[in-house]
């Protein structure tokens, strides 16, 4: 069956290089080195990324970072509190938006 | 395995799906052409500085991905007349460390004698304990005492620090009675700074993937055992797990069979190759057999070449210049840093 997300391709992700070679080599040495242990530990990187791939729904990422949390040494509960976190921002940055509604409303009614 | 009619309870199945299973398995490159490119084929041992008995399939506990297939209806166990053959060995000398594993080596009758009579000709004895065997029955409720008497460096499997990820993996009420074991064990000295007395523990992933930086994950187990459990510990060991026995089982079952072989491949590391175990380590089987390691001993893999197979016939010189007999499973001790008994290596 075609579909337009196929689990395959996650790992054909460095092809991309295919078509434009030197983006493709600054894109993925910057890569390695924003998830590189720094100020923030490799696995809060991985949450962090956990957290954004959901927010952003991206199926690969998601795969990709549910693994990549667990062999950072992160548990179930936490990479699920990093999924309430981005679906907290999701959900409060549709509802903050609602003191526009409140205000406009304000603003045309009697 | 062979209670339930498994198939891989015969181990030539086990290497023919490690080989041979569809083609991507097949597709994938042999171990030993990874050593030829690293410049380690055939692969030596460096040194034969560690003596691994298992001393017994028995165990009191039937964990998931066990390599060993131990459970308390396995038979298969080591008898004083072999215990003294591996006594022999070690009182000629050039062993620093003897290092017993089982199933639960506890469960064997003669254990205690045996300590009792190496300790004073090695460096160090390393038992790896399944902490539940301490409250298992009262006549090993004084294991921590005998371990602290004899200075034994105990080493124990914890596959996390949560009850959810380790009952999962090791059966249910393992994880309390695991937190109990270490308690007692600290209560005699052990993981306490200054007390000489050494307890580490293992984590091994509970899943398909490969397991996480021992030092980060080590700080974690550190903190959490500690404002949780009150527990302490000396240092954690990270461990891959193996593609064989029970968790090979696991993998096809699951259907995470491929992707981790290629996991494992993909993630080979010529430095891990060069530090791998088998190098300073001898491994004998319940009944004397020599294996290059465990891992080898349950795919029933004896030493290879001119080497003596047996404990009684043993040659240090033979044996130094074996080659090493490797196949597709060793890709779990060359993995990313590296995986062995005493956790990353590279
Ligand atoms: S992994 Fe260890 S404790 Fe678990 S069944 Fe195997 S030998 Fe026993
Ligand atoms: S599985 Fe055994 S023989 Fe193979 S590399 Fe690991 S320790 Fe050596």
């Amino acid at each position: 069956m075609k579909t337009y997300y196929n689990p395959d391709d996650l790992a054909k992700f460095g092809d991309i290089s295919e078509f434009q070679e030197p983006l493709a080599k600054k894109f993925f040495s910057y890569y390695g080195d924003v998830f590189a242990e720094g100020a923030l530990s490799q696995r809060e990187k991985s949450l962090i990324a956990l957290a954004v791939a959901h927010a952003i729904q991206c199926p690969y990422c998601i795969d990709a970072y549910t693994t990549d949390s667990l062999e950072k040494g992160s548990n179930e509960e936490q990479m699920m509190e990093a999924v309430h976190v981005a679906a907290a921002i999701r959900g409060g940055a549709s509802l903050v938006h609602a003191v526009q509604m409140m205000n406009k409303a304000n603003e045309i009614s009697m | 395995m062979e209670r339930r009619g498994s198939e891989f309870a015969d181990t030539t199945a086990q290497l023919r799906v490690l080989n041979n299973h569809r083609d991507r398995i097949t597709a994938l490159p042999k171990f030993a052409s990874k050593l030829k490119e690293s410049g380690l084929w055939p692969l030596r041992p460096t040194s034969i500085d560690i003596l691994q008995m298992n001393v017994g399939y028995m165990c009191n506990q039937t964990c998931k991905h066990c390599h060993v297939d131990a459970g308390p209806d396995r038979t298969e166990i080591m008898t004083r007349e072999t215990m003294n053959q591996c006594l022999d060995v070690i009182r000629g000398g050039g062993i620093s460390t003897v290092d017993l594993t089982g199933g639960a080596p506890e469960m064997n009758p003669d254990f205690r004698w045996f300590v009792e009579q190496a300790s004073p000709h090695v460096d160090r004895i390393i038992v790896r304990c399944n902490l539940t065997i301490i409250n298992a029955n009262p006549k090993y409720n004084d294991l921590p005492q005998f371990f602290a008497r004899h200075k034994i460096n105990v080493v124990s499997s914890l596959p996390y620090y949560n009850k959810r990820n380790t009952d999962r993996q090791r059966g249910d009420g393992v994880f309390d009675s695991s937190i109990k074991a270490l308690l007692a064990l600290n209560e005699v000295g052990y993981g306490k700074e200054g007390s000489g007395l050494e307890l580490d523990l293992v984590y091994n992933p509970v899943g398909a993937f490969l397991p996480a930086p021992q030092k980060s994950l080590e700080a974690d187990y550190k903190r959490e055992l500690k404002r949780l459990f009150n527990v302490e510990f000396n240092s954690l060991f990270t461990i891959t797990n193996m593609p064989i026995a029970r968790y090979l089982e696991y993998l096809i079952a699951s259907g995470n069979y491929e992707a981790y072989m290629e996991k494992l491949v993909n993630s080979y590391n010529p430095a891990a190759a060069a530090a791998v175990m088998c190098r300073n380590t001898l491994s004998v089987g319940w009944d004397g057999v020599l294996y290059d390691c465990d891992f080898n001993q349950m795919l029933e893999l004896e030493v290879g070449g001119a080497a003596p197979s047996h404990i009684r016939d043993f040659d240090r010189a033979a044996l130094t210049e074996r080659a090493i007999i490797v196949n597709q499973h060793c890709y779990g001790c060359t993995a990313g840093a590296g995986s062995s008994c005493g956790g990353e290596v590279a």
